[in-house]
């Protein structure tokens, strides 16, 4: 992520110090340092997973209000799938759309819509076989692939080129808005409903000729909150959905790679992060060669699953299910590529993170290791976590790299161990 | 001066597949945080994965070290097991003495010594029959950027 952007704040007055958060991070990016916690910037990957945690709720996800679309003349909202899944009763796809036009945006671009040309333009790279290698790996969930450039380096090559859903319909749906209105682009505003952080995150720095795809990053829970009042006013909607039961399809874990490989290739849908960091060590010793396509998500059940989120992932699930059954989306059609492959590229160059390098030059980083595993080699592993790190292992780095005291361990307090 | 060295010891635990492994991906770990090509993390890793392996099926486990210096590391594994009886036959690819049972779990390709060999720069196997093997292994490592 943007190191110099925080995706994820604490209200302090809210947080015990408890290691809920801490102990659950998936990078252990979390310290309890005077009581509250902490988060070492550099290894967070915007999960989400220390929001959906913490029992005080403590931890806010950042997104941006629907008042800040007003600075735009025209507005256009980016619906997710999964945004689909959190309301009961829903017969049609369209009442949420016409439900977006009533709180304030002038377009809708389905973000299932994009999923179906990204999906179109993955099929064809795979088929003309200008895959870097393989297995080739979905990027379609930007919190897996900040994981790659933090701490799996071997696979950044294997992370698909493709822009994501999202960047894709932001892309088209700003062609679109110019083309119908004559606007200026800078009078044309375009906002993702986020289920998650990391989308936030990414979202934040996904440029397309130097200019900001989506000018903003709003929530699913801000805007269901908008929607449910306007829905029921609505009697017969306009048709707008364009999608079709592959798009809404990319909700949930699976539902990427179900639409891949027609003629039998292997692929691998996992969700949840203990899942997707087992599955990438494997990629990584070479373990899974003979896979062609890996569809993750950090997220348990997929994009429902995002922090974000109204309703229980798994009840959107059925949610999403239904309404790909229901007769009103008798297509399930596979939409016709309207843009050459190339335009679902990503322009930007993506960077590893050093942020678990500990130190950048080789024989010091020996020198350190050492003092860590000696340290290590003293302590209880309980792991308990009182020493505000969320293992002996990272309060030994603590100690060597980040000036923790020794005595921050209550082992190093016990009387045996005198000063 | 004597060179920078950083020994990194496991022991092999023997027969527990859900175990083996451990050492090889605790070597990983620390080759990230020592900031190491990754490429040269894979080698490593593989070779060393690969010798666990062999420990856990052929010899109830064993010993494996890692000695990491600023330009390569060397690898240990040694164990006390039945020994290797045709050292040229058992480098063949595809060449496995594995039961079915194992073969039936997708171990015993007969891939083990020969993806050793191949991801390492160097390698000498020391065998007696009935007292046991040592490997040792050497990865050159790529200067740094």
């Amino acid at each position: 992520m943007d190191r110099n952007q925080v995706f994820v704040t604490l209200d302090a007055d809210k947080c015990k110090g408890c290691i809920t958060c801490m102990k659950r991070c998936p990078t252990e990016a979390i310290r309890v340092r005077g009581g509250k916690a902490t988060v070492l910037y550099e290894r967070c990957i915007a999960c989400g997973e220390c929001v959906r945690c913490c029992p005080y709720y403590a931890k806010k996800a950042v997104y941006d209000s629907i008042e800040d679309i007003s600075r735009f003349k025209y507005k256009v909202a980016l619906p997710p799938p999964a945004l689909y899944g959190q309301f009961n009763n829903l017969k049609d796809v369209d009442y949420i759309l016409e439900g977006l036009l009533k709180i304030g945006f002038d377009d809708v671009y389905e973000v299932s819509l994009g999923a179906e040309f990204v999906g179109e333009a993955l099929n064809g790279m795979i088929e003309s076989k200008k895959l870097l290698k393989k297995p080739l790996i979905s990027a379609a969930c930007p919190a897996v692939v900040e994981l790659i450039l933090l701490k799996f380096h071997d696979l950044k090559d294997n992370i698909s080129g493709l822009l994501t859903p999202a960047e894709a319909a932001a892309k088209l749906a700003r062609e679109k808005a110019e083309a119908e209105t004559g606007l200026d682009p800078g009078e044309i505003g375009v906002y993702y409903i986020s289920c998650c952080p990391a989308y936030v995150s990414a979202l934040e720095k996904s440029r397309d000729g130097g200019r900001r795809l989506v000018d903003g990053a709003l929530s699913v829970r801000e805007i269901y909150l908008r929607l449910i009042n306007e829905m029921p006013k609505i009697e017969t909607p306009k048709k707008m959905r364009r999608s079709g039961g592959k798009g809404l399809s990319w909700a949930t874990s699976g539902g990427e790679a179900a639409e891949l490989f027609g003629d039998g290739g292997v692929c691998i849908a996992a969700d949840g992060l203990e899942n997707v960091t087992d599955i990438l060590k494997q990629v990584e010793d070479g373990k899974l060669d003979g896979v062609d396509f890996i569809e993750l998500n950090a997220c348990s059940g997929g994009c429902v699953g995002g922090v974000l989120n109204v309703e229980n992932p798994f009840i959107a699930k059925a949610k999403i299910n239904a309404l790909k059954r229901d007769s009103y989306l008798p297509e399930n059609r596979e939409a016709p590529l309207e843009k050459p492959p190339e335009f679902f590229i990503q322009e930007r160059e993506r960077e590893l993170s050093g942020a678990f390098r500990i130190d950048d030059d080789i024989s010091r980083a020996m020198v350190k290791l050492r003092e860590i595993s000696e340290i290590r080699r003293c302590l209880a592993h309980l792991d308990c976590g009182i020493c505000g790190a969320p293992s002996c292992n990272a309060f030994s780095e603590d100690v060597v790299l980040r000036g923790q005291p020794l005595h921050a361990c209550v082992r190093f307090r016990l009387p045996e161990f005198g000063e | 001066m004597s060179e920078e060295c950083l020994r990194l010891e496991f022991e092999v635990d023997a027969e527990n597949f859900a175990s083996a492994g451990t050492a090889s991906e605790a070597v990983k770990t620390r080759l990230k945080k020592l900031g190491i090509d990754p490429r040269d993390i894979r080698r490593v890793a593989i070779a060393m994965y690969e010798g666990e392996m062999n420990m856990v099926i052929h010899a109830r486990g064993g010993r494996a070290v890692a000695d990491v210096y600023g330009d390569r590391v060397e690898i240990l594994l040694s164990d006390k097991g039945p020994g290797i009886a045709d050292l040229d036959l058992a480098m063949r690819e595809g060449y496995s003495t594995a039961s079915e049972n194992i073969r039936s779990l997708g171990f015993g390709a007969g891939m083990g010594l020969p993806n050793m060999k191949r991801n390492t720069d160097a390698m000498r196997v020391e065998s007696v029959l009935g007292v046991g093997t040592d490997i040792y292994m050497t990865v050159k490592l790529s200067a740094r950027q």
